[in-house]
């Protein structure tokens, strides 16, 4: 198998903080990779690294050292720009507790990645009802976030992060706020996306979680283990 | 959706924040439209009662001799010999380029007189133009002359002669009712029993003749060197004498009125871009998590910056509107308190449309430097704000 048959390969990956004279390892040596339509679950306890890691992936965190291959892209030799437009086509960010804009109303919030696409607005329309349906929120697509329940918002963040169809869905601690319930619905809904044609990329540290992955990475003190 | 969504919608939503950012450009702008609208009534007002004071370029015939009085003595003897311009002539200075800055054209024939046997001066006069003119002049009881029969005379002259208003006065053996007695002025009417033009060209002999003409200009930053010259074009003949130290105090006092007003509107302006400076900063550090977000999702630089100037520009058009309306409704109110008989001079457009455009450019270039951070702040520290 070579190198451009994986999605996501990660090579000799280094990331180091500093702030003043202290510098803190949070990833210290990583490689790994992640094929396309597979659903992981990078799992660890608090300061692991496993969201620097997360970040990494997804073209916004400039690591110390090593490369970070997407569809054979070389993330970090683009320019902030171009990484930026990488990001609209190959990502869809689930952010930590939601992470809604609380001024635009849900169906705004899905179209909000939309924004800076070029289709037109008819598309855009289309796209933003299928996956409001998806999500089945339909009936609340006028709300503002702070008129949904905590399911309902992360709803929304995964409509919003799926509307423009990107290729990877990267979720940071998505269950985080739930109750074990709506946990388990939203894992379901992640895992249906899975069943897509979406790679799925899940950072947590509720073990109950791995069940709905394909594959689990551990990440502990700067490494991983397969 | 469009990124002016996201604009219209922060701006909803931060209704306090961008309150006081309008305010930082209301106050700008409406300080900047109070000033100039108040200096431009001032300076209307100022102009208009500088007028008041008369003349301000008289024309009289080329004399090659000089004059011999000062202060109103005159050392060289009484000559009342004086030479004269057709009075056609006078349509012609209505026809120079700054026509339209002429009010009041004032002509005069001058000649002697005998009453009782005395001397006198008699001083025909257009009485409409005359009156609107010497707007000092006041009269002791009695209405001022209207007909062509009705005369009005100075105050030294009734003294001599011993008339009074309504009694009938012999000129040249022809009857003249005095209508008035004018109040003693100082000046040379004082000795001169005033008559109608036509009246006065008729008993002097000097039918279709004018003696001098007193002009006033009425104009704002007045080309008056360049009026005396075009009038002097038109009197070849004739001496145009301009009255420089009125025409200087007006444009010096319009000018000052300018300047403080300049001064005044760069120092508000100044403090409203940094009130709106300082608020912007604030409100892009409050929005790091969501420009953090917008970075995340794709936006590129481009875009965050174009989120921030779009709000810039609308608040920019509120504020300068705002700011406008105020400003003219300060100015209408202050303007009688800070000038007695000085009104408002009316909603200037073209000052709007500068005022708008004015406020949109202190909100761009005061965003400019917030929307440049906001740009280029980066992903990954914004989102360790999450």
């Amino acid at each position: 198998m070579t190198q451009i048959d994986h999605l996501i390969q990660i090579h000799d990956l280094k990331k180091t903080y500093q702030s003043g004279d202290t510098k803190v390892d949070a990833i210290k040596q990583m490689d790994f990779f992640i094929d396309d339509e597979e659903f992981i679950t990078i799992m660890g306890q608090s300061g692991s690294g496993k969201s620097t890691l997360l970040s990494i992936i997804g073209a916004l965190n400039h690591p110390t050292k090593g490369k970070v291959l997407v569809d054979s892209l070389d993330l970090y030799s683009l320019s902030a720009e171009q990484r930026a437009d990488f990001r609209s086509e190959y990502i869809g960010f689930i952010f930590q507790s939601f992470q809604l804009i609380p001024y635009l109303t849900v169906l705004e919030n899905i179209k909000l990645p939309m924004a800076v696409t070029g289709q037109k607005k008819k598309v855009k329309n289309q796209m933003a009802l299928d996956v409001i349906q998806r999500v089945g929120l339909g009936s609340k697509a006028n709300r503002l976030p702070d008129q949904l329940s905590g399911g309902e918002q992360e709803r929304v963040a995964i409509a919003r992060a799926i509307v423009n169809k990107p290729p990877i869905i990267l979720a940071d601690e998505p269950t985080g706020n739930l109750d074990t319930k709506t946990a388990g619905d939203i894992m379901l809904l992640l895992q249906s996306l899975n069943k897509d044609g979406h790679t799925v990329i899940v950072v947590t540290h509720n073990q109950d979680m791995e069940t709905y992955a394909t594959r689990s990475i551990k990440v502990s003190d700067g490494e991983c283990f397969i | 959706m469009k990124l002016h969504n996201i604009s219209f919608g922060n701006i909803k939503r931060r209704k306090g924040k961008m309150l006081f950012l309008v305010l930082g450009l209301v106050i700008g702008i409406s300080t900047v439209v109070t000033l100039l609208s108040i200096t431009e009534s001032m300076t209307k007002n100022i102009e208009e009662r500088l007028n008041q004071f008369g003349a301000n370029i008289i024309v009289v015939p080329k004399s090659e001799n000089l004059s011999l009085n000062y202060g109103g003595i005159d050392v060289g003897g009484v000559n009342y010999k004086v030479r004269e311009f057709d009075q056609k002539r006078l349509l012609e200075i209505k026809t120079i380029k700054n026509s339209k800055n002429l009010a009041i054209v004032a002509p005069k024939v001058l000649g002697p007189v005998q009453i009782n046997d005395k001397t006198i001066l008699l001083m025909g006069v257009i009485f409409e133009e005359e009156l609107a003119l010497k707007t000092w002049w006041q009269k002791q009881g009695g209405t001022y002359p209207e007909k062509e029969n009705e005369v009005m005379l100075g105050s030294q002259v009734a003294m001599l002669l011993g008339f009074k208003s309504g009694d009938i006065i012999h000129i040249s053996d022809q009857p003249f009712t005095i209508t008035t007695i004018l109040k003693q002025t100082g000046a040379s009417e004082d000795n001169a029993i005033i008559a109608s033009l036509g009246a006065s060209q008729a008993i002097l002999g000097k039918q279709g003749k004018i003696s001098m003409v007193e002009i006033s200009a009425f104009c704002q930053g007045c080309p008056i060197t360049e009026l005396t010259l075009q009038i002097a074009e038109k009197f070849p003949d004739g001496k145009v004498t301009a009255m420089k130290q009125v025409v200087m105090s007006k444009m010096q006092s319009i000018e000052m009125f300018k300047s403080f007003s300049l001064g005044i509107s760069v120092i508000v302006i100044f403090i409203g871009s940094l009130l709106v400076l300082v608020t912007m900063m604030g409100s892009v550090n409050e929005r790091t998590r969501e420009i953090g977000i917008f970075r995340a999702i794709g936006f590129r630089r481009g875009h965050v910056m174009q989120v921030i100037l779009l709000e810039a520009l609308l608040l920019g058009i509120i504020g300068g509107i705002i700011g406008f309306t105020l400003g003219n409704l300060i100015a209408y109110s202050v303007i009688p308190l800070v000038m007695k008989d000085s009104v408002f001079v009316g909603i200037n457009t073209n000052l709007g449309i500068v005022s708008i455009l004015m406020a949109v450019a202190l909100s761009l270039l005061a965003s400019l430097y917030p929307a440049f951070k906001a740009s280029n702040m980066d992903p990954s520290e914004a989102l360790r704000a999450l």
